[in-house]
């Protein structure tokens, strides 16, 4: 993890989103599938906490090397809407990589990779990952309207088969993507998921993989303080390891990658509500 | 005046620190975490988030919501409970360099002092806080620290135990001036002023709480007016008491404004949450303000406000 002031290269809108690219070798070359960066606000505001968003692009190499990519939904709260108006040039505080990514597949091949709006953004990266390893992706990604579907074009470029869905129809088919999700494992043969996204998204991926005894890996979204481990405030409700009981995980250091069977859904009163997470709350 | 060396160390009733800027409890993490964001040999002190006798799992999330210049926040002061604390965490926070107070709470007489018996003759403790947030189980009222028989007896019965300086932590959202005296007769080295208020946020989409316990504690920037009354109140009412400004200090004019209120040091907490290194730069801007004022010691500020009937000509 590093912290550094890092110029932002390029900006640009993609459907109801904003993506920056920032140049910050020293963060790109570390970065991971599945984590995210910690972006510091202006002094001057009333908005006070780092934003924390997940990591969509890494360059190691090539043309864009060096360079980092995250988006944000200009609509979520005052913060997003504030790095969505910056452009090319201005700087930013950023402190990353953070947490623990996505931990790719050894023997298995054919991996299924789901989520929706914004959160789709950190399955791309994980898409590149995958395919360089030799592995088949797949997607199952959505959103409440065509706006708020991320990169449909991108995801058919990284993916066999590729599952839209969206609430109102406009783009893919009409309904949830948990409702593409049993016909989606069968038609590419998945044998491990990857979700990104609401807790209650997640909690339905979790129940699906628990009764077709597929392992799974589940980037969640809390609401967060700091992102790297002071304040305690971002918990996931988890099992213990040793099976004596459960306790609060903190989603920055401990995730935001978790294993979802190891995840106390009842506890964890989002994935039980059907959050619209109308907010930015600082979260991943 | 201009001889002797100048220095940030503050004496805090026997414990010196080496700056006047600590960080506040439940914003250091478990002694790991700040050692690649900070350098925390120039950290003026460590408290460690509460520990109680038993493991808590804390607070059900969200546990965070941000607010005008602050956050609601409530963790249900989850902890591995003291046990855990003195076999995993204590020796990391013994390689960090920095002073540590351990910060103490609980909901009955016999918890505190078992706590403190716990951390009796444990090398690197330096110091107790006595957290007075937490519901009295035993008189079934809201808050300890609420009311002056329990702050007396409680702290008390942890100074005279302990080896230790012990710093009481006043609550936030009551009247202060009582309970640090009630403190301060009852033994405490210095006192922490303030905990976070109590403080509530609402979700209108969906119109539940924004917490998952419901009500939480105000925290942040918007806090430094109220610490700087309370700290100006109490260092009125007991002006040789060390006094750690605790609430909403961000920079280091907050500082400067709490040491000149009467505050010995400080604690930041939402600052280290935003930026790690806040403890360290806060500190050498109050070595820039001695150096402009040509003084040698932040012991210097302290007190130094011109009261109305000073200034009035």
């Amino acid at each position: 993890m590093k912290r550094v002031r890092a110029e932002i290269l390029s900006t640009r809108t993609l459907g109801a989103y904003r993506s920056l690219t920032l140049v910050a070798p020293e963060l790109a070359e570390r970065a991971r599938p599945g984590q995210f960066v910690a972006v510091a606000m202006p002094t001057d505001r009333d908005f006070i906490l780092r934003r924390h968003l997940t990591i969509h692009q890494s360059s190691r190499r090539g043309g864009w090397a060096g360079t980092l990519e995250f988006v944000v939904d200009p609509a979520a709260g005052p913060g997003t809407a504030w790095l969505s108006d910056l452009r090319a040039h201005e700087t930013l505080d950023v402190i990353g990589p953070l947490g623990k990514p996505f931990a790719y597949p050894k023997r298995l091949t054919n991996c299924l990779l789901v989520g929706e709006g914004r959160s789709v953004a950190g399955l791309y990266f994980l898409a590149q990952e995958l395919t360089a390893r030799g592995k088949r992706v797949d997607m199952v990604i959505g959103g409440a309207t065509l706006e708020s579907v991320f990169k449909p074009i991108e995801a058919k470029r990284l993916s066999q088969l590729v599952t839209v869905m969206t609430d109102d129809g406009t783009l893919g088919e009409r309904g949830s993507i948990i409702d593409a999700l049993p016909g989606a494992v069968e038609r590419c043969g998945a044998e491990v998921v990857y979700a990104a996204g609401r807790p209650a998204l997640l909690r339905a991926v979790a129940a699906l993989c628990r009764t077709r005894k597929l392992p799974a890996q589940v980037a969640v979204e809390e609401r967060m303080g700091c992102g790297y481990g002071l304040c305690g405030t971002c918990a996931v409700p988890v099992a213990l390891k040793d099976g004596s009981g459960w306790d609060h995980a903190r989603a920055c250091v401990d995730g935001p990658v978790f294993n979802p069977a190891r995840i106390l859904w009842d506890r964890w009163p989002a994935a039980a509500a059907s959050a619209d997470g109308a907010d930015d709350g600082s979260t991943a | 005046m201009n001889q002797g060396k100048r220095s940030l160390a503050v004496d805090l009733g026997g414990l010196v620190v080496p700056t006047p800027v600590m960080i506040a409890s439940g914003c250091a993490g478990t002694g790991r975490e700040l050692a690649g964001l900070v350098e925390l040999r120039k950290v003026g002190g460590v408290v460690t988030r509460t520990i109680t006798v038993e493991p808590r799992q804390g607070a059900a999330p969200p546990r965070i919501s941000e607010t005008r210049s602050g956050i609601v926040w409530n963790t249900g002061m989850q902890n591995p409970g003291i046990d855990v604390f003195i076999g995993a965490e204590l020796p990391a926070w013994g390689k960090a360099g920095t002073p540590l107070i351990v910060s103490i709470g609980g909901g009955t007489l016999e918890e505190y002092v078992r706590l403190t018996g716990a951390l009796q003759g444990q090398p690197g403790v330096h110091g107790i806080e006595v957290d007075l947030s937490g519901p009295d189980d035993e008189l079934e009222r809201p808050m300890l620290g609420a009311h002056v028989d329990r702050v007396s007896e409680i702290v008390g019965a942890v100074a005279r135990m302990s080896l230790v300086p012990v710093f009481a932590k006043v609550p936030g959202g009551i009247d202060v001036v009582p309970i640090a005296i009630a403190a301060a007769r009852a033994g405490a080295t210095g006192l922490t002023l303030t905990g976070s208020p109590p403080a509530f946020a609402v979700d209108a989409s969906s119109m539940r709480p924004t917490l998952g316990a419901g009500a939480g504690w105000l925290s942040g920037p918007a806090l430094k007016p109220l610490t700087l009354r309370a700290i100006a109140e109490v260092a009125r009412a007991l002006p040789r008491m060390p006094l750690l400004a605790s609430g909403g200090i961000s920079t280091s004019l907050d500082a400067i404004e709490a040491l000149v209120a009467g505050a010995t040091a400080v604690q930041v907490g939402v600052a280290v949450m935003i930026d790690p290194t806040a403890p360290v730069s806060i500190a050498q801007g109050i070595v820039a303000e001695l150096k402009r004022r040509s003084l040698l010691s932040p012991m210097q500020l302290r007190g130094a406000m011109r009261t109305a009937e000073a200034t009035a000509t």
